[in-house]
């Protein structure tokens, strides 16, 4: 692997840039590895890159239908944050904030963490509620998250409206500091680069047709678009696509898949210096590097394959930007583009061994899946390693569908009374 | 912004009349208590989520107030039929 | 300054001048003029700086597809636009246009010195550096790089136009309104179809507009369209994007181009559902890409020929034509036509249609075949081009002030895109067009790659003998992404098309690749040694050029942003100094302060009023729902966990909903007004949600019931009036009810009249205190409510809000679904368990209530918390663990979901969920707060009154 480095890049310039080397080969199947991920996206390459950095196991194929960091990796709103309210969430998401820092000089690879802060609003007296226990419930988990009043919000986010009388007026904020954003593609790509450094084999265009079991169950290996290969560890990190690639293995999931749209805006100055979300309006943005203001839209209510969504989602979401940032209402939308999330019925991920022997899964992550990203790809590694989970991904099993141990952090916001 | 042909109303509606009401053809047991923890969870929780021929269901909210049941691909987001609630799977 | 005004020609209004500003200095141009050709009529052919290198910048189309000028309009306060192209921009007396990306000024911008640096910034630069020291990412190089962000400034100051919207139906949508849209829609003309035809631009005519010979036949056809009474045509008009079943999103500007500033819309979002679409949005000329293809002065052929034919104005006195495509060589023959003074045509190509050369023969035109530019020398404008002759390398020197590419032509399949229809490559065209259709729609004319404009060499990058590592061949104008750029993505292994765009931006810019997109494909391809559709398309999604957020918000903004439900009481509350609170879609008074107090002086008086003498509450917003039918009590004992069967008419039930889950979703109190007719009551914010629940469990789980579910929300105002002095008040102003505590029970529901209005009057509380709800009709919500204060006057009968409300109900333990309960909170959990009947097989929810983690011991539960201060007011949400010293992250057994300061008990109330709660009466927990950690006590979570004596008065 050529370092990368200020220092390259200047050399190499002096050969017009003609020696840079492939950043990761395109491998072609093996007839058998070690461990298999099936999904070529930032936390299946994640995986793949701690598979062979943390658990030695360096004989492994990330396989994937299309080109690598191309599903949703490559389709959200790249935004990084913890604050979640329970336990079991917020050692999940941290455990990937805390990989996040300091990934671009483990990977060599510069990703653009930004810790530009995530703030939340209030805009009524449950969100105030709600946001309070979060704030709480962090503080004693060692997660950063404070309050700000409406003024202390806007002195962070000069474009927030927050005058009283508008329709939702902001009542506070919570923010977490450490929060921000990272250049996504990067992500997939920095992860693909050093796995392949130690021997991982990154497969594009290798669809997964079959999951081939053995006469005890376990799995032998997968048919793809590519012919047959063998492993006795697969492991499926195939977001919207989780549930299809499970059936071969005749496993019936609980999950759904929709669209989610995301849009960005003509790039202009820099203006907008954080990420800022709210629940009650439905509204999410930040602005990019390159100056679009990232925004997050709306899935559609419907399940579906199509990566096509609806124009009056985005609408919808563009009226409650507006309402939050009333300077942005002449700004014109740029690009739209759809992905698809895969949701569980508590809306938090599954990441751990199936009733499959051999076979383990990582999905579930609905429209929250790129923070958790540096995580999910170390813990779905170990669990493959070990073959039992990390004591982080534990509680997110399969079983808590028939236990009832779900963990809820929609329902814990939920909006009644 | 899908057009929905609603079976009681025999209209073709936009989508913002409906409302989704996930997959269909999934009976409440007749006797939950004596259904296994596996069973039980299998009615609340596990989907078939198919990429392609899904059965599902719509209510129509802004209309008539009825659920019914369609047929769509779910990767062409096209309908193939939509029938009243009842009436057996297509 | 090469461009000017010709004589004569073009489509202006040479009558009627227009005077308008860019970077402050003053210019003429003329009505029907773009702020593009405007500004070339006046010789300015600089017109930004690019993106990363800020290199100068020119025009180099005439449409939607320019990339490089794009400028900022000032029109007043907040009406400030940045990014407009200037080709579409029409001028208006007063127009005040920008520069953009540039610092001090657009001739001399310090930027620039990117340039000069430009070889150390290849693509995906920023993925190889700014990583060392670590530290420096965060403090130095991120908020260096962000700096650098963007092109325009940012908007500082709320938009103060509004914008309109509306939907649309037709049979016939035509898209483009060129030749091909024209001919089609005059084709169905006299059809009784309904027929919507949309362009873009300011005019019809499209293509036809820049060439004069067809202008009468436009004319004659524009005028029988619009005649037409079943054709609507929509000018300035852009269809973004093609949505599901031939939905159609298209944004019409109304006011940008009309001098004064009008309070009507600025623009119109038109959403129309078509039959048939039919899409004739015509193709896109290539550039062709070599080195110092972005000097200003160097354009597409087309656009020379748009800016003289349709604006009078001439790019340059003397116009070089570097072709591979014989479109390059009519355009030139149309220019020297026009006046415009031509130097040289240029061609890759060896040989040519004889017809072209005789052509140019005919017009003293100089032909160079086989030949290609290799430069251009010029800085702010061309002053020659070295061209190279292909048979020996020579390089020589031809003058001229403005050379025009014709790369060949790029059909417009956005829309068709959207539509996922499916493409298909044509070697011949080295494009994509239109395949299989997945909609109702077709494409016709250019844009299905249907023209006469000849035929030509499809090349990736022009042959040069110097250093192709040296030189800077642009192929994304705007994002600056150069033919080398895109070989180094190959190089470091990336070949799908779509890691080639992200890797180098190239497509990504606001033009969207629609100069760009399909020179990168041949060049990528070249590099990988693969035809081009094994490389792929990247996908196009809408919208096809940006849309304003304003006009895609359309009306939904301030109060129409989601419209606030108010009662009918809700003007009293108004009137009487309320403040309010916003609840689910509701507005409603939290308390009412009297002069001098605040919310927790005013809070305390009503608690108080009420516990000592009689409050009055808008209870309106609770939904409502009536329930008939000979199976409704069978339905209800269905849904609920509770037994309704066995419930007398005239009784009321407090009603506990589960989702199927186990959870608690909704609760209420109904009444049984008649064997079988029941009038349901729950949360606020539940209304439509447990309709729907129950309409769903009643249509297709048990269609056999014979029942009837009406939300009847809206038909009720429904009062509270709750203390001790209620029934004072209440008893003059009902006929028709025996009010004593024998005849009407607590829990009981009577009808009857109040103030001559028929009243469903319920004996129920929710603050402990003797207690009514006085359901009305409601609109006659307020007339009751005054009726009531003055009646109660006597009594200092006191009003009180929703704060109010919360405390009185905690210091009795009545649970807020939503806020003492958190979709995670079983019956058992919550301390209900007398509300699930013990008896019944089954209801919903029961099944799940069995499952191992929800009987397993530990759950978290409802109680009580008594601080050990009682001066201390917890705060709602504080987390609680059981030992105070633990390092972080420490381990918490719970949180406080409602907290209250008690006057009625001179102390501080709270209710908590802990785990295993119920087994820790008087047991003393922690709640760690920034400086201090308080103490509590468990408790019952029942402050006041225990026995409920005082509900039975």
């Amino acid at each position: 692997m050529t370092r990368f480095s200020a220092l390259s890049l200047f050399t190499k310039a002096f050969g017009g840039h003609q020696n840079w080397p492939e950043q990761w080969p395109d491998a072609a199947p093996k007839p058998a590895y070690d461990a298999i991920i099936v999904g070529g996206g930032g936390h299946g390459l994640g995986a793949a890159y701690y598979l062979a950095k943390k658990y030695g196991i360096n004989n492994v194929a990330v396989l994937e239908k299309g080109w690598i960091g191309g599903g949703n990796t490559g389709r959200n709103t790249t935004i990084i944050r913890s604050n979640y309210l329970y336990d079991e969430s917020a050692h999940l998401y941290d455990h990937a904030v805390k990989l996040w820092d300091g990934l671009s000089q483990e990977l060599n690879y510069n990703i653009m963490y930004s810790k530009r802060g995530v703030m939340m609003l209030a805009h009524n007296v449950h969100d105030v509620q709600s946001l309070q226990r979060h704030i709480n419930a962090n503080r004693l988990n060692g997660v950063d998250n404070e309050w700000l009043t409406p003024e202390q919000a806007k002195a962070y986010c000069p474009p927030l409206n927050i005058s009283p009388d508008a329709r939702h007026p902001v009542l506070g904020a919570a923010l977490q500091r450490r929060g921000g954003t990272a250049r996504h593609d990067s992500v997939a790509w920095g992860y693909a680069r050093a796995a392949a450094a130690m021997g991982v084999d990154i497969i594009q265009n290798c669809a997964v047709t079959g999951i081939r079991r053995g006469a005890n169950g376990a799995v032998e290996g997968v048919e793809t678009t590519r012919g047959y290969i063998a492993s006795k560890r697969v492991g499926v990190s195939a977001a919207g696509n989780t549930s299809v690639v499970m059936q071969m293995a005749g496993l019936d999931f609980p999950l759904e898949s929709y669209p989610l749209q995301a849009l960005v805006s003509e790039p202009i100055k820099p203006t907008f210096p954080c990420v800022v979300m709210s629940n009650t309006v439905h509204a999410y943005m930040s602005q990019s590097d390159k100056g679009e203001l990232v925004i997050g839209a709306g899935t559609d209510q419907y399940v579906s394959y199509s990566q096509r969504g609806a124009l009056h989602i985005v609408e919808h979401t563009l009226a409650a930007i507006c309402e939050i940032f009333p300077i942005y209402r002449r700004m014109r939308m740029l690009r739209t583009w759809g992905g698809i999330v895969d949701v569980t019925p508590d809306r938090s991920p599954i990441l751990g061994k199936t009733p499959v022997k051999g076979l383990y899964v990582n999905c579930g992550w609905g429209t929250g899946g790129f923070k958790a990203t540096p995580g999910a790809g170390d813990l779905l590694a170990y669990t493959m390693a070990k073959d039992e989970p990390h004591s982080i991904n534990a509680p997110f099993n399969l079983d808590r569908f028939r236990n009832g141990r779900f963990i809820d952090e929609a329902a814990a916001a939920a909006v009644a009374h | 912004m899908i057009l929905i042909h609603c079976p009681y109303c025999d209209e073709k509606r936009p989508e913002i009349e409906f409302a989704n009401a996930g997959q269909a053809h999934i009976a409440r047991p007749l006797d939950p208590a004596g259904q296994s923890d596996a069973d039980w969870e299998a009615y609340l929780f596990i989907r078939a989520n198919p990429r392609g021929r899904h059965h599902e269901r719509w209510r129509h909210v802004h209309g008539c107030g009825r659920f019914f049941n369609a047929v769509r691909d779910t990767v062409t987001d096209k309908f193939e039929t939509t029938y009243k609630a009842g009436e057996p799977r297509r | 300054m090469s461009g000017f005004r010709l004589e004569t020609g073009g489509r202006i209004d040479r009558s009627q001048p227009v005077t308008f500003s860019f970077d402050g200095k003053a210019y003429q141009g003329f009505a029907g003029d773009t702020l593009a050709s405007a500004l070339l009529a006046n010789g300015v052919m600089l017109f930004g700086r690019s993106f990363k290198y800020h290199r100068p910048r020119g025009l180099v189309a005439a449409g939607s597809e320019e990339p490089n000028a794009l400028i900022s309009v000032h029109r007043g306060p907040g009406r400030f636009t940045p990014n407009l192209r200037a080709t579409g921009v029409e001028i208006h007396n007063g127009l005040k246009a920008f520069s953009q990306n540039r610092w001090p000024s657009l001739a001399m911008d310090f930027g620039a010195i990117n340039d000069r640096l430009g070889m150390f910034f290849p693509a995906g630069f920023y993925n190889k550096t700014f990583m060392w020291p670590r530290s420096f990412w965060d403090r130095v190089y991120e908020p260096a790089i962000r700096k650098m962000a963007g092109l325009g400034d940012a908007p500082t100051a709320e938009d103060p136009d509004v914008y309109a919207s509306t939907y649309a139906h037709c049979d016939l949508l035509i898209i483009g309104a060129g030749p091909a849209g024209i001919d089609a829609a005059l084709g169905a003309m006299d059809s009784n179809k309904r027929i919507v035809l949309i362009d873009e631009q300011d005019e019809l005519g499209g293509g036809a507009l820049a060439d004069p010979a067809l202008w009468p036949w436009l004319e004659r056809s524009v005028k029988a369209l619009t005649e037409a009474t079943n054709v609507t045509i929509l000018t300035r008009t852009t269809a973004f994007g093609f949505y599901h079943d031939n939905f159609i999103g298209a944004v019409q500007r109304l006011t940008d181009h009309l001098p004064n500033v009008t309070d009507t819309p600025r623009e119109k979002l038109w959403r129309i559902r078509a039959g048939e679409v039919v899409l004739a949005q015509g193709a896109i000329e290539r550039p062709l890409v070599f080195d110092g293809n972005d000097t200003p002065g160097v354009m597409l052929s087309s656009a020379a020929r748009v800016f003289a034919n349709r604006y009078g104005v001439a790019v340059g006195k003397a116009l070089t034509l570097m072709a591979s495509h014989d479109s390059g060589w009519h355009d030139v023959f149309a220019l020297a036509k026009a006046g415009v003074g031509i130097s040289a045509i240029i061609d890759v190509r060896k040989s040519v249609d004889s017809a072209l050369l005789h052509a140019a023969e005919r017009l003293g035109i100089k032909v160079y075949l086989n030949h290609g530019v290799v430069g251009v020398n010029g800085r702010h404008n061309v002053s020659s081009v070295e061209i190279c002759d292909y048979s020996d390398q020579r390089v020589h020197r031809i003058n001229c002030d403005a050379l025009l590419m014709a790369g060949g032509w790029t059909p417009s399949v956005h829309l068709w895109s959207h539509s996922k229809g499916s493409l298909k490559w044509r070697d011949d065209l080295g494009a994509y067009v239109p395949d299989v259709p997945n909609e109702n729609v077709r494409c016709i004319g250019g844009c299905f790659g249907d023209w006469d404009f000849g035929t030509g060499a499809v090349i990736d990058v022009l042959p040069t003998p110097k250093d192709q590592s040296r030189i800077k061949a642009f192929v994304d104008y705007q994002n600056d992404v150069t033919a080398k750029d895109i070989k180094l993505a190959v190089r470091e292994g990336f070949r799908s098309i779509e890691h080639i765009k992200r890797y180098t931006t190239n497509g990504m810019a606001t033009d969207q690749g629609k100069t760009s997109n399909l020179n990168g494909l041949q060049i990528a391809s070249s590099a990988l040694n693969k035809p081009v559709p094994d490389i792929g398309l990247t996908s196009f999604r809408p919208p096809y050029t940006p849309q304003t957020f304003g006009a895609l918000a359309g009306h939904a903004k301030g109060a129409l942003f989601q419209p606030t439900r108010t009662t009918n009481i809700d003007s009293w509350a108004q009137a009487h100094g309320a403040v309010f609170e916003l609840v689910a879609q509701w507005r409603r008074a939290r308390y009412f302060p009297k002069a001098g107090e605040d919310m927790h002086a005013a809070v305390n008086r009503e608690c108080v009023a009420v516990r000592s003498s009689v409050g009055i509450f808008d209870a309106s917003t609770l939904g409502k729902i009536e329930v008939v039918g000979p199976d409704a009590a069978e339905f209800l004992n269905r849904m609920y966990t509770n037994p309704w069967k066995a419930l007398e008419p005239g009784r009321c039930r407090y009603g506990l909903l589960l989702k199927e889950d186990g959870f608690i979703t909704d609760d209420g109190v109904s009444a049984r007004l008649a064997p079988d007719r029941f009038h349901l009551t729950t949360t606020t914010g539940g209304a439509a949600r447990v309709l729907n629940m129950m309409e769903d469990y009643l249509q297709t789980e048990w269609p056999d019931l014979d029942v009837w579910l009406t939300s009847t929300t809206e038909q009720y105002a429904v009062i509270a009036l709750q203390g001790p002095n209620a029934r004072k008040v209440l008893e003059p102003l009902v006929e028709g009810i025996d009010l004593s505590a024998e005849a009407f029970p607590h829990m009981a529901i009577r009808e009857g009249t109040i103030c001559g209005i028929e009243t469903r009057l319920f004996r129920v509380s929710f603050t402990g205190e003797l207690g009514f709800e006085i359901n009305v009709p409601t609109a006659y919500g307020r007339f009751i409510w005054e009726r009531l204060m003055a009646q109660g006057a006597q009594y200092d009968i006191t009003a009180y809000g929703t704060e109010a409300m919360h405390v009185l109900r905690a210091e009795k333990g009545f649970i807020i679904v939503g806020q003492d309960t958190d979709g995670t909170v079983t019956p058992f959990d919550a301390g209900l368990d007398w509300a699930v009947g013990k008896k019944k097989p089954d209801f919903v929810g029961k099944r799940s209530m069995a499952r191992p983690d929800i009987v397993a011991p530990g759950r978290k539960q409802l109680v009580g918390l008594l601080t050990d201060d009682p001066n201390v007011v917890l705060e709602e949400g504080a987390q609680i663990v059981a030992y105070p010293n633990q390092p972080i992250p420490m381990t918490m057994i719970g949180h406080v979901t409602s907290s209250y300061w008690s006057e009625t008990l001179g102390r501080s109330i709270a209710m908590a969920l802990v785990a295993g709660g119920h087994d820790m009466m008087g047991d003393t927990l922690y709640i760690p707060m920034p400086g201090k950690t308080h103490t509590a006590k468990v408790s019952g979570t029942v402050f006041y009154d225990l026995e409920g004596a005082r509900l039975h008065v």
